[in-house]
């Protein structure tokens, strides 16, 4: 098999590998786990009890 | 918010605030040193006939300063902070953590002390000499072990999606840094590249251009997946997309570099197929920009009383411009008009003051507050006021880098019916005299905002623990 073919194969390997990710990441199953992992950044916020980190002027400068 | 929250789990900040520190006072020292080259060009005797202060000894260091020493630490500090909060554990790696530090600032040191002695390898965003790369791979190796070793000992089950993309990048910059670095030393200050010709043209942009694609992308928006939704309290717009998006840039980049080589020595099909690689990079480049920014749907109303929210959404507003901008220069006939001249000069700049440094810069806002135990910062308008001499400073930069650099490419390939050329190069250089002042402007804006930051960023240091409250009127 000469370098062209090989390089051929790879890229069509390639591209499969691509609609794989595709279609595990868009499969239904899977939406409520990544809107948990979403989500799971927040999970620290919960005990806070001085206003979160959240800083916004409140005189709309 | 209140320190037992913060200790609950026995995250180490202590090298979050060391390297958040060094981000705000290498942003200034990184755009103040532009400031000066760009001035020279317009004031050549500013070099104060000194040869450790020729535009052609400073310009490596003040893309070294800013790239590494500002970018850098920017996401040591991010990658540190997130990487501990999302996976609610300590770093890994005991001393590995403050070697790290100490390790990347013995880095930058170097380069300060090198660069101008004019010691250099030539290679671009690659100038330092081989002692000091093996440092750097040192270090690095350090950081992987460190990131990488707190991914493992994580107490949660998903790894969340900043953490692939920091992930990503520390492991392609140490790939990119160690194959481009490979020479053979002379003495200890100089040493020839082990890469023949073409080849070794080839290895410095594919180091050079995926040097922007890791480092100042990947990692960046590894930042930007965890700062934007947090700082606007809603999660990201879509966390299938941010996997998709990840994978594609991070196959996809690799392939980019020969761009930067267009109708050069390197064989016409690799340019090709690094022009169409760029191309194709614009949808993984655009699918992250639209995730970050309609992580806001809904809720746009927050950008009109939050700078920092706005740091962080204008700078995907920037990445977006410059990921657009740069397949377009990709493409050979528009890399004809455009490369050599100020316009690549501007494309950079619309990716490394608005992307890079207005995310960081958003990021370090939110992040300073929780370290030094605030609730805010010192002052908010100061953020505010901020934020528009970065923007207008930008504004002015990349708009007069666009026209002096179409002008110059114009000028450049002007030719007359006998075949000679209209202009001689210094009738060019001559064109772009007032635009090289409107960008020096645009730089000093930008470094009067670095320096607020530090005034700001040292008072809120300075405040007592938790003294700053949300509902005080900003100072």
């Amino acid at each position: 098999m000469d370098y062209g073919t090989l390089r051929g194969i790879f890229t069509v390997l390639i591209f499969v590998l691509f609609i794989i990710i595709v279609l595990w990441a868009y499969n239904k199953n899977r939406k409520s786990s990544f809107d948990e992992a979403a989500n799971s950044i927040f999970d620290d916020d919960n005990n806070d009890n001085v206003n979160k980190d959240k800083q916004e002027t409140n005189n709309n400068v | 918010m209140s320190q037992s929250n913060l200790t609950e789990i026995d995250y180490n900040y202590n090298v979050v605030r060391q390297f958040t520190v060094m981000t705000v006072i290498w942003g200034i020292v990184g755009t103040l040193v532009g400031v000066l080259i760009a001035a020279q060009l317009i004031w050549p005797a500013l070099n104060f006939d000194t040869p450790w202060l020729t535009y052609s000894r400073l310009r490596p260091l003040h893309t070294n300063a800013v790239i590494f020493a500002f970018g850098t630490s920017a996401l040591f500090a991010t990658s540190y902070y997130v990487v501990q909060r999302t996976c609610k554990t300590a770093l890994f790696g005991g001393k590995l953590v403050a070697f790290t530090f100490w390790g990347w600032q013995a880095v930058i040191l170097s380069a300060v002390v090198t660069l101008p002695l004019g010691l250099t390898s030539s290679k671009e965003y690659a100038e330092l000499e081989w002692p000091i790369d093996i440092l750097i791979a040192v270090v690095w190796i350090s950081y992987a072990i460190v990131f990488f070793g707190t991914l493992l000992k994580r107490k949660t089950s998903h790894i969340y999606v900043a953490n692939w993309f920091f992930g990503g990048f520390i492991i392609t910059v140490a790939v990119l840094h160690i194959g481009n670095s490979m020479v053979i030393p002379l003495t200890l200050t100089k040493s020839y590249s082990l890469y023949p010709g073409a080849i070794d043209a080839m290895m410095q942009w594919w180091y050079g251009h995926n040097a922007v694609g890791f480092l100042l992308t990947a990692g960046f928006l590894g930042m930007m997946y965890y700062f934007v939704p947090k700082q606007a309290e809603r999660p990201v717009y879509s966390y299938r997309l941010s996997i998709v998006h990840f994978w594609a840039l991070v196959s996809l980049y690799i392939w980019a570099g020969p761009h930067h080589l267009h109708y050069t020595a390197l064989p016409d099909w690799t340019q090709s197929v690094g022009m169409v690689m760029s191309i194709v990079l614009f949808l993984p480049s655009w699918g992250g920009m639209i995730n970050g920014i309609m992580t806001l749907s809904g809720a746009w109303h927050k950008l009109r009383h939050d700078p920092i929210l706005r740091f962080l959404i204008v700078s995907l507003s920037f990445y977006g411009m410059s990921t657009f901008e740069g397949p377009m220069m990709a493409i050979k006939s528009v890399n004809a008009l455009s490369h050599y001249t100020d316009w690549t000069v501007g494309h950079v700049h619309s990716g490394a003051l608005g992307w890079v440094a207005m995310v960081s810069i958003g990021a370090m806002y939110h992040l300073i507050p929780v370290l030094f135990n605030q609730g805010r910062m010192y002052s908010i308008k100061l953020i505010n006021v901020h934020f528009w001499l970065h923007t207008t400073g930008i504004v002015l930069y990349i708009v007069a880098m666009w026209i002096s650099g179409v002008m110059q490419g114009l000028m450049w390939r002007a030719v007359n019916t006998d075949g000679t050329l209209t202009y001689s190069f210094v009738e060019s250089l001559q064109a772009s005299y007032p635009f090289y002042f409107i960008r020096f402007v645009g730089g000093v804006l930008v470094v009067t905002g670095f320096l607020l930051m530090a005034y700001n960023m040292f008072k809120t240091i300075g405040a007592k623990d938790g003294s700053l409250k949300q509902e005080a009127i900003a100072a």
